[in-house]
């Protein structure tokens, strides 16, 4: 027990709100504005979990998303949330925290003892070995031994991110010296700033550092800064990361909030300044990964916000005048503090201060918590060892935008290339260390005018530290996952050299804090093993997001019915009305089946009502597509596989739209309302994509002035009425007369007339086979439509059908629909459709297709029709083979049902050279069984087309 | 080649791991080869182990512009299997699954083949019927398919999205007991470490910059490290392979895509096999690590740049949370792309192209990783031979003038 | 997120377009002159360039054609023009 509470210092907790919260079931207590991590360094636990491979003690390291120690379990009003950095929330009252990976709890976890058998468990090990037996023999027992946290089968967070877009002049990321100084040099200007900070509130090391600025507290010069944004017409966004740089200048950022959902941001800048800070490297020593040895500048964060120390005797280890005022702050806080700088000229150290210069920290003692530490042989007291390996700049979201580093001496880090990305990088985030470069930088970076904002302070410098291969014992380099310097040189040995190889062999760098602590140390290393410098060795590449975030972010609120939301019918209300069961078809949801019971059943009975007298459906969904003007004719000849050209107004032609390589992408009707004017008949779900053929060829091959494309799909109703009774309800619909002359509206034709104040049109085609007649009325007059047919229906015992029955309907008449009943090879040839291809000399659509060696072949799959042996409905999706020999794919059913009007099953299937075995028996294949079928053609119900026009 | 097993392991670590030799050599270029590999990715390295184990030629260069494995062999979501529907297709990726069901002991190098099973999910009784047509096709083929109902569906993923409000419920769909995953890595490092025991050349950091073609025969090939001879070549380099063929004056029917993937924050095991869901079109699997790794469809615009955009993100990743409410507790911790050589068939092109002795080995598009056992093998026979093995025959590039495409997303309504 | 300006609507996000071909290429027609190695070029075969590109894209949208130079590694957009009735 070696943390303890400052007795005043801690500028963000209110010591009058005592929090109680557990941690592996243990009560503790913090304050209002602790974070996990404050509180449990204040209450002196140092074991908060175990590393991932030999689950060695781990303690807290640093202070945000770079910690790979701190990682928990967070239990709340019921659910837990894994992986919870404790760096990075708010301690909340009753917090239940549970560290992650052991067992039972992170101080007496039992797979500690693995670390005895580290020696033979190196890096990439898992390679070498568990190949007797096969892997799967070890996979389980290894994957339950990995993972982090635990996933809360219970718990599903609520989609209820909204993602919302922004705009502004100015992006400033980051709210830290440099960036206010960016911020209010550019917002004096008059420029639109949007300055963005990961933290609560703006000041980045301010924070923690403090600092007087042009004279005054830090603090005012903050006020100041967000008083001329928000005057300037910008804005503040803190407690919100900017997770990703992405093409053409888009930025997207997560946005926290208290008691409210959170915010996805997607936004664009006019220009963006870059001013992340860096982060603060550890140092590398025997035992370096003990609890009690922390990040130098975490130290400081949580003395000044938390009030929160680590131990009493503290040695720094450093190389950098960064850490002065930190052992300062210290020694004033009541601590003993050695500062061991690795420098042989370092700068004078501050009062109270033990200061050893020219001293190499290279071990530390302890078995779960630091007990000593060793500077050369010098064997040192402490209970907290702290250190500073130099900075690391932020450039992730420079380099995710494309920019370039550069190996920079003075900083001892790659830095941004000036230029090579669209973002300006100022401050720590550029190499330039210390409140004066960054407020300096920031000043210019946001194009700021006289001088820059002044402080007392000097520039930082530093000297190199890197790790040192020749000293004894252990050097972490990646705590979480267990890498170390010799698992560093392994990979060297073994010639996994290139940065991407050492972390992919190593696993260095793959841990949850991406690398944050692990990466440089790493490279350091491999250059050094190698005799490379660091540029020669390379650096790995930045992709977002800049730090670990929820997935429910990204996935915002498109779940459940949000997502691919399917497609209503004007009239679903009446449809339910009427007992409708509703199903998604082609992207609509429309009525499967009326009415209650089973709905095999209930499908039967409204296809034999149809076939007995008459049905009457919605068919809204189908794609209408109007296209118009003098040159529609020749450019329907062209985007049809027959010629339309041919056609006389008021009449009706069935077809294909083809794709260019001659497959069959849709079918439909095609009505010439006028000599300029078509209508263009699409299955509901290739309505866009018919469209677009179209359009391609009008705006492509023909001229665009000479015809107009249209999709009007959504703005009519179309109801049809099919059945041997269909003229007589539309009789009793007291509809116009004309349309019940066979004269006038004969099958395969369009009548454009008035009805009730509005235009109807009406179509004589069939997609039964009986007489049918297909209504459209503009959407607005949906209902009228449909209570006037309604009324008449009930007078001639009409039924309301759905999409099933249509289907069965359909098949009856071995009507395709396409995509079910075709394939991706399927051409009109294939579908008895030969005649345009033989006769056809224009050029039309797939045209050319149609003759390659393939397409010329006899034994084609070809639609045709099954008959079962045994009165057995047959599966679709089974597949038809040889009756003897070898057992091969011959084709498969793709539609199958039982027909009520004839009173046994019927089936379309492709089939190899399928119309010349017509009337000859295949073998049936289903998923281990075989049985027989005998092909037959494919319309199986009134194949002398008699009741058209019955 | 020092034997990897428990025994060495251990007493290489009583000995501080000093015996440890590179995993391959470090090779410079020769002036000439018998043959030469363009692409050291997982395709190109299991070609050049396959000619020297299974034809004899050993004086073989790999040549690689980066690093071995860092293009789409070190960018995919690690699934194997070979649940297909064309016979063309189920020969071909069968032979892959065989292959890596061998893999590990045959190379010496554990690749990690879990075959846990891999699920494609259906969701309305028109997918299902295409499972059906699918396990059928399977079956006729003697590949292990099997056509699985709800029931099953949720013991192997429980925790699929069952509320009320789901926009897609689990109808079943096709199971295919023998896919799974494997370690992308370790399948680059595995052929290249057994390659080089054999005497190729894995020479990495040397980028091709011309093909030498003589009398219309390929004479060897540029590179920024000088000039090699060599009468035969063979492309493998995905998406960069346009490029290539460009360089003898060959057009190839190939868009350039980037495909994204995503790695969760790890937890303790919480799905057991691979699954795809047609609904959402996301797949998804857990790493040993405990990782959700997991993907989805292209990004929309051609391209060749490594990096994805946030489009295609947020539909993945909307997808993999409508499949499983619970992962939105997780964090994305990585996510990367790799730029896919995207063929209108979605099938790979494999077989001789312009002067005589140059072989293509691309067009695997969103599924090279499950393939480059067989790709490796089929390259490797025709570069030994100069003619095809029967079972790439049919992937030969003249299937476009002859209209003979084998289109799985066309043939059996699922996209792989 | 990419940004393209459609001659049409103007600049549109990229989730509203599609990328329609490699441009420049000519549909060769009789089909009776025009041989199945001709045919399979004009329907498949691209150069996939990397770096300067010269396509025909659609903005879904509207459907609008037109040609777009833009590089394919940066994704930097150098043009746009309308396609109307140009071929090439």
């Amino acid at each position: 027990m070696t943390g303890w509470r400052h007795d005043s210092l801690g500028r963000q907790i209110d010591r009058s709100a005592p929090l109680p919260f557990t941690f592996d079931g243990k009560p503790l207590s913090g304050f209002s504005g602790d974070t996990p991590a404050s509180a449990l360094l204040a209450s002196g636990i140092r074991v908060l979990g175990r590393s991932f491979k030999y689950h060695r003690p781990r303690g807290l390291w640093g202070m945000g998303g770079e910690e790979p120690n701190a990682i928990f379990d967070v239990t709340e009003n019921g659910h837990t949330t894994p992986n919870v950095r404790a760096t990075t929330l708010l301690l909340r009252e009753g917090m239940e925290l549970r560290s992650v990976n052991t067992a039972p709890d992170a101080a007496r976890d039992r797979m500690g003892v693995l670390d005895l058998f580290n020696r033979f468990l190196p890096g990439g090990f898992y390679y070498k070995t568990f190949m007797a037996f096969g892997w799967m023999r070890w996979e389980p027992m290894i994957r339950r031994m990995a993972g982090l946290g635990r996933l809360d089968p219970g718990h599903c967070p609520p989609a209820d991110i909204p993602p919302v877009n922004g705009r502004c002049d100015l992006l400033v990321i980051g709210a830290g010296p440099a960036g206010l100084a960016a911020a209010r040099a550019a917002a004096r200007n008059g420029r639109e700033v949007w300055l963005i900070d990961e933290a609560a509130e703006p000041g980045g090391s301010l924070r923690w550092r403090g600092g007087d600025i042009d004279g005054g507290n830090w603090r005012e010069f903050a006020r100041d800064t967000i008083e001329a944004v928000t005057a300037a017409g910008g804005r503040l966004l803190t407690s919100t990361t900017l997770w990703g740089a992405f093409d053409h200048g888009l930025f997207a950022a997560w946005e926290r909030r208290d008691g409210r959902p959170d915010r996805h941001w997607r936004i664009r800048a006019c220009e963006t300044v870059l001013a992340a800070g860096a982060i603060e490297r550890p140092l590398w020593f025997a035992n370096n990964d003990l609890p009690g040895i922390m990040s130098a500048e975490a130290a400081l964060h949580y003395l000044s916000l938390h009030g929160a120390i680590a131990g009493r005797r503290i040695l720094l280890a450093t190389g950098n005048d960064g850490s002065y005022p930190i052992a300062d702050a210290l020694a004033q806080a009541g601590c003993a503090v050695i500062l061991a700088d690795a420098r042989t000229d370092p700068p004078t150290a501050p009062e109270g201060v033990e200061h050893l210069p020219a001293a190499r920290l290279t071990g530390a003692n302890g078995r779960n918590s630091v007990s000593g530490a060793l500077i050369g042989d010098r064997a040192i007291e402490a209970d907290t060892i702290l250190v500073s390996g130099g900075y690391t700049p932020s450039v992730h979201l420079h380099c995710q935008a494309g920019g370039k580093l550069d190996w920079n001496t003075a900083s001892d880090s790659l830095v941004p290339r000036p230029g090579s990305s669209v973002l300006r990088v100022a401050g720590a985030a550029n190499g330039g260390f210390g409140l004066a470069r960054a407020l300096a930088e920031g000043h210019a970076a946001g194009g700021g005018a006289g001088p820059a904002p002044r402080v007392a302070v000097g520039d930082w410098q530093l000297t190199p530290m890197r790790p040192d291969p020749t000293l004894r014992g252990r050097q972490w380099i990646d705590p979480q996952n267990d890498v170390t310097l010799k698992d560093v040189r392994l990979a060297a040995q073994e010639g996994y050299r290139s940065v991407e190889h050492l972390k992919r062999y190593t696993t260095l760098g793959m841990a949850t804090d991406q690398g944050r602590s692990a990466n440089f140390a790493g490279l350091a290393a491999m250059a050094a093993l190698t005799g490379r410098t660091i540029p020669e060795t390379g650096t790995t590449t930045y992709r977002p997001p800049f730090s670990p975030l929820p997935l429910s972010v990204i996935g915002g609120p498109r779940r459940g019915a949000l997502f691919n939301p399917p497609k209503r019918l004007p009239l679903e209300a009446a449809h339910k009305e009427e007992g409708a069961t509703f199903r998604e078809y082609g992207g609509w949801l429309r009525p499967a089946a009326y009415g209650h019971g089973d709905e095999t059943e209930l499908v039967q009975q409204e296809a034999l009502a149809a076939r007995k007298t008459v049905g009457l459906y919605d068919a809204s969904p189908l794609g209408k597509i109007e296209v118009i003007g003098p040159g529609a004719a020749e450019l329907l000849d062209y985007c049809n596989y027959l010629r339309i050209s041919t056609l006389r107004p008021g009449r009706a032609r069935y077809g294909f739209v083809l794709s260019e390589t001659g497959i069959v992408h849709d079918d439909g009707v095609v009505l010439r309302l006028a000599e300029d004017r078509f209508i263009v008949s699409a299955s509901s779900s290739h309505a866009a994509s018919v469209r677009m053929i179209m359009e391609e060829a009008r705006q492509d091959i023909f001229d665009p002035a000479k015809s107009f494309i249209h999709d009007v799909t959504a703005g009519f109703v179309t109801l049809t009425v099919t059945g041997p009774k269909s003229r007589d309800l539309l009789r009793a619909a007291e509809l116009p007369e004309i349309l019940c002359d066979d004269g006038s509206l004969p099958h395969m034709s369009v009548i454009e007339t008035r009805w009730n104040g509005h235009g109807l049109r009406v179509a004589r085609v069939s997609f039964t086979g009986d007489r049918s007649y297909e209504l459209t009325v503009p959407a607005r007059h949906a209902s009228a439509l449909r209570d006037t047919l309604e009324t008449a229906r009930q007078k001639v015992s009409g039924h309301w059908i759905g999409m099933e029955a249509v289907m069965i309907l359909r098949a009856e008449k071995g009507f395709i629909l396409v995509g079910k009943d075709t394939d991706g090879l399927t051409m009109p040839h294939d579908l008895g459709w030969g005649g345009p291809r033989v006769k056809r000399k224009d050029e039309y659509l797939g045209r050319r297709s149609l003759f390659t060696p393939e397409a010329r072949r006899k034994d084609r799959r070809q639609l045709v029709g099954l008959e079962t042996t045994d009165g057995k409905t047959l599966p679709t999706g089974a597949h038809l083979v040889p009756v003897d020999g070898k057992r091969r794919s011959l084709g498969f059913v793709t539609s199958s049902c039982f027909s009520p009007v004839l009173g046994r099953p019927i089936a379309l299937a492709l089939v190899e050279g399928g119309r010349e075995r017509i009337g000859t028996e295949l073998g049936l294949f289903h998923l281990g069984e075989t049985g027989r079928v005998r092909i037959c053609g494919s319309c199986a119900f009134d194949p002398e087309w008699e009741r058209l026009h019955a | 080649m020092k034997r990897y097993s428990a025994f060495s392991l251990v007493t290489e670590g009583l000995r501080g791991h000093r015996g440890w030799r590179p995993a391959w050599r470090k090779a410079d270029p020769q002036p000439g080869y018998d043959a030469v590999i363009v692409g050291g990715g997982g395709h190109g390295l299991a070609t050049a182990y396959y000619l020297a184990r299974n034809h004899g030629i050993r004086r073989v260069a790999v040549l690689e512009k980066g690093w071995i494995g860092g293009g789409n062999t070190g960018r995919n979501t690690t699934a194997v299997r070979s649940n297909y529907f064309y016979p063309e297709s189920v020969a071909l990726y069968d032979l892959a699954l065989r292959l890596y069901e061998g893999l590990s002991r045959e190379l010496n190098y554990n690749v990690m083949l879990s075959q846990r099973g891999m699920l494609i999910a259906a969701h309305t009784p028109a997918q299902m019927e295409i499972c059906t047509r699918i396990a059928n096709a399977m079956q006729l083929n003697g590949v292990d398919g099997e056509l699985i109902g709800a029931e099953k569906a949720l013991k192997l993923a429980p925790l699929l999205n069952r509320t009320a409000d789901a926009r897609y419920n689990c109808m079943g769909g096709v199971w295919q007991p023998r896919g799974g995953v494997a370690r992308h890595d370790a399948v680059a490092w595995g052929y290249a470490r057994a390659a080089s025991d054999m005497g190729v050349d894995i020479i990495e950091n040397c980028t091709v910059t011309g093909l030498l073609i003589e009398g219309g025969k390929i004479a060897g090939v540029d590179t920024d490290r000088g000039a090699i001879r060599t009468d035969r070549v063979g492309l493998a380099a995905a998406g960069a392979t346009p490029g290539l063929a460009a360089m003898a004056g060959i057009r190839l029917p190939i868009h350039t895509y980037a495909l994204q993937a995503f790695v969760s924050e790890p937890v303790k095991p919480i799905l057991d096999t691979v699954l795809l869901y047609l609904g959402t079109g996301t797949y998804v699997s857990q790493s040993d690590k405990g990782e959700l790794v997991f993907g989805g469809g292209l990004d929309r615009v051609p391209t060749h740049g490594q990096n994805g955009n946030l489009p295609a993100q947020e539909t993945v990743i909307s997808g993999l949370l409508e499949m499983f409410p619970a992962f939105a507790q997780l964090r994305l911790l990585r996510q990367w792309a790799g730029v896919v050589d995207v063929v209108p068939d979605s099938s790979p092109v494999i077989g001789p192209a312009g002067p005589e002795g140059l072989f293509l080995n691309c067009g695997w598009g969103t599924g090279g990783f499950k393939a480059i056992p067989a790709g490796g093998w089929l390259l490797a026979h025709l570069l030994a031979t100069g003619s095809h093995h029967e079972i790439s025959r049919p992937f030969d590039l003249d299937r476009f003038a002859r209209g003979r495409l084998i289109d799985e997303a066309a043939g059996s309504g699922i996209a792989h | 997120m990419q940004v393209f300006t459609c001659p049409f609507c103007g600049p549109r996000d990229e989730t509203e377009f599609h990328f329609a071909a490699e441009a420049g290429k000519k549909r060769p027609i009789p089909a009776e002159a025009v041989t199945d190695d001709e045919w399979a070029d004009y329907l498949y075969m691209n150069s996939a360039p990397r770096g300067a590109a010269r396509e025909v894209w659609l903005h879904v949208t509207c459907g609008e054609f037109f040609l777009m130079m833009r590089n394919t590694v940066t994704r930097e957009v150098a043009e746009i023009t309308p396609l109307r009735g140009r071929t090439g």
